[in-house]
């Protein structure tokens, strides 16, 4: 059965081949049918694999296919690595992306680029595949930047409109800053280990390099450039809210599901380095704290319902990190998992609203949908509600409390992340119905244009089914003793031990969460329901602060003085490029020294025998005299 | 006679043959000078040989006949190809090839 898993990845490739050289001649239905299919086999193939693989957790599949290249030590494999951690990631990966596509059959049904549409959605599920599949660090390379290749090109999807391009720009080359520094990072471990096999690297570290040694050390903080490149955490978070040019299911794939998500599981597969490495693990922990408070805030103040759900998704894979630098690999993990199924949903679900408010973004042209749309707002609300970390009934309060429980108790954690996360909490909530109120309460100001059909709505409520009920597959000790996921994980990731054992303040705690979030809800009912005028007023009276936030903590301005203007001022000063201008010397000097020898070439045989005489005569004397 | 005398009078003989090709200008004098420079080149080889009393000088001086049969043949081949393109053998009339 193991061996299907090169079919896995396999199937979404052939897929773009067949869309992106056939794409004329294909009808729409044969381009849905094969886009739709070439990623519904997978999924399918993924459930036949994973049921065989939970028969027998233990232990890790590899599937060689064939040699991809060889350069001294170093013979990358086209090879497959299936373990708990990778088959979470294919599973998410297939599926969702499978709801995704048959969504997106729907959604982009006028588009004139459908073909090429679906032909770059495969694309980027096969790589993803790849990233998460690869066995060693140069393919999982190839997947990454695969998956960067493919978010630059859906971004720009609508190519006509500039802004659309300058984003799509923007995203390529800020995540190419954490490549590089990705690259540096797999060169420095080749230098010293001769090998990329990620399990014979993951078994060779903690022999070689000591905890806390500078190596180490260096060699964690580049793979961590790459991570928060790729994963949109500080300081290179800014590509995030502009990718939302993309048309939504994009947004639902790309930048919230599945590709964003990419840092954490390559700091999750690197995390025996990570280990020996305490210092970059309490600087995982930070940016991720950090990093979820900046975007909280600004998802607070934003009007455009996407770039609300873009700074959430910032804000979300900052706890995932805060997890990660705790060392609750498999909380982070789980708050993955859980994050994806329902901001997938919540992307599809504004997409669908969007579409019916003719490609209105701004929420508050919106109001009263509730009725209108009413699967849309339950479905909506299903998502918000896991976004949220609603008490008991969502997914995301079980993930997100086993994050909080561990930033505090963890081995690692301290009072500080705790607070951090708790107040990150409070935010989400805030916003998250703040977003659920201005969009479907109020009174309408619009008529909708179109009802969803049911290529939109299935996927819906199968997301919205998982973004409640994936919670109960992992459950707090205190609670219920269920732990089939971290049980699951803990064959690839080291389990996470709490180091206080108190169920009483366990409790507390959950209650202070759970506080926190219906805390926030009411908040934000009783700001955008109760009081509208309160927050317009207060816009008014504190501008500046709300431009602050607007803007993402001006974080683009920011690196416009400090990079953008020094730069574009460099090249303006250098435009005849000085290193240019040495080149240009030596041709100019070899045309002077033609020009002087041309002169002798006179035509003279006579003249050129008196040369030769005076050069052998020469040579003589200097052969003599010396 | 002794070696040196020898080269002194392959050297004077090289002399002579180098001024006539630097100073003539009509082509068959200047062959004609070419020709005494291989034969001074030949008579140092000559004596070079007899004083050590080695028969490879002779040789070469053989094969420096043979090198200046084939080099008169060439030679006189393009004085007569020059002669009938540019009706004159004066070297300087035909210089128009420079650079």
């Amino acid at each position: 059965m193991q061996h299907l898993i090169g079919y896995i990845v396999l199937f979404p490739f052939l897929g773009f081949l067949v869309l992106f050289l056939l794409n004329r001649y294909l009808s729409k239905s044969m381009v849905s049918l094969i886009g739709v299919g070439s990623v519904g086999i997978p999924a399918l193939l993924t459930m036949l694999v994973g049921l065989n693989y939970l028969n027998d957790p233990d232990g890790t599949v590899r599937v060689e296919t064939w040699e991809w290249f060889q350069a001294g030590s170093l013979d990358p494999g086209i090879t497959f690595l299936l373990d708990p951690l990778a088959l979470i990631f294919v599973f998410i990966v297939t599926f969702v992306g499978f709801l995704i596509h048959l969504y997106s059959v729907e959604f982009m049904k006028n588009d004139d680029g459908y073909g090429r549409f679906f032909a770059y959605m495969n694309l980027f599920i096969g790589s993803m595949l790849i990233l998460v599949l690869a066995d060693n660090l140069v393919f999982l390379y190839l997947g990454w930047e695969g998956v960067g290749l493919c978010s630059f090109l859906l971004i720009g999807f609508w190519y006509r409109d500039p802004e659309n391009v300058k984003a799509a720009k923007k995203a390529f080359v800020v995540t190419r800053i954490g490549d590089t520094s990705m690259v540096i990072g797999l060169f420095l471990l080749f230098a010293h280990f001769q090998t990329l096999e990620i399990q014979e690297l993951l078994a060779a570290i903690p022999g070689k390099w000591a905890e806390g040694s500078s190596l180490a050390t260096w060699g964690s903080i580049l793979l961590l450039g790459g991570a928060v490149g790729k994963s949109a955490q500080l300081p290179l978070q800014v590509w995030l809210p502009d990718a939302m040019a993309g048309p939504s299911p994009v947004s639902a794939l790309i930048h919230a599901a599945t590709m964003v998500t990419a840092g954490v599981y390559l700091i999750a597969r690197t995390h025996v380095l990570f280990l020996q490495a305490p210092d970059v693990m309490e600087g995982v922990a930070i940016i991720g704290a950090l990093t979820l408070l900046i975007a909280g805030t600004s998802a607070l103040t934003q009007t455009d319902i996407k770039k609300v759900l873009a700074y959430s998704t910032i804000s979300q894979i900052g706890y995932m990190f805060l997890a990660l630098g705790v060392g609750a690999w498999s909380a982070a993990v789980f708050h993955f998992m859980v994050h994806a199924f329902f901001k997938a949903l919540l992307f599809l679900a504004a997409g669908a609203v969007i579409l019916a408010m003719h490609h209105e973004h701004n929420m508050f042209k919106m109001g009263g949908l509730r009725k209108r749309m009413p699967v849309i707002f339950w479905t909506f609300l299903a998502g918000a509600a896991s976004l949220a970390a609603v008490p008991l009934i969502t997914a995301g309060f079980y993930s997100k409390d086993a994050i909080l429980w561990l930033s505090f108790a963890g081995e690692k954690g301290n009072s500080a992340l705790w607070l951090a996360g708790t107040a990150g909490a409070f935010i989400t909530a805030v916003y998250t119905f703040r977003m659920i109120f201005v969009t479907f309460y109020g009174k309408q100001d619009h008529e909708t244009a179109y009802r969803p059909g049911y290529l939109i709505l299935i996927p819906l409520i199968v997301l919205a089914v998982f973004s409640m009920l994936a919670g109960f597959i992992e459950m707090p000790h205190n609670m219920a003793h269920v732990d089939l996921f971290s049980g699951f994980v803990q064959f690839s990731l080291p389990e996470a031990m709490p180091q206080i054992n108190k169920p009483g303040l366990e409790w507390l705690f959950q209650g202070i969460s759970s506080l926190m979030t219906l805390g926030g809800i009411f908040t934000a009912y009783f700001l955008y329901l109760r009081r509208p005028e309160k927050p317009r007023q207060w816009a008014h009276q504190y501008s500046r602060t709300r431009q602050f936030l607007l803007e993402g903590w001006k974080f683009d301005r920011l690196y416009r003085y400090l990079v953008i203007r020094p730069v574009t001022y460099l090249s303006e000063v250098n435009r005849e490029d000085f290193i240019d201008r040495i080149y240009i010397l030596m041709a100019e000097s070899t045309r002077w020294w033609h020009t002087l020898l041309v002169k002798t070439q006179n035509g003279r045989v006579r003249w050129y025998i008196m040369g030769t005489a005076l050069g052998v005569l020469l040579i003589l004397a200097i052969i003599i005299l010396i | 006679m002794s070696l040196e005398s020898g080269l002194i009078l392959s050297g004077i003989l090289f002399m002579i043959g180098l001024t006539g090709v630097m100073i003539r200008r009509n082509i068959i004098f200047m062959l004609l000078s070419v020709e005494i420079m291989l034969n001074a080149a030949g008579i140092a080889f000559i004596f070079a040989g007899s004083s050590r009393a080695d028969p490879n000088g002779q040789i070469m001086f053989l094969f420096i006949l043979a090198v200046a049969a084939a080099e008169v043949a060439i030679g006189l081949a393009l004085v007569i190809l020059i002669y009938q393109k540019f009706k004159t053998l004066d070297i300087d009339g035909i210089s128009f090839m420079k650079g």
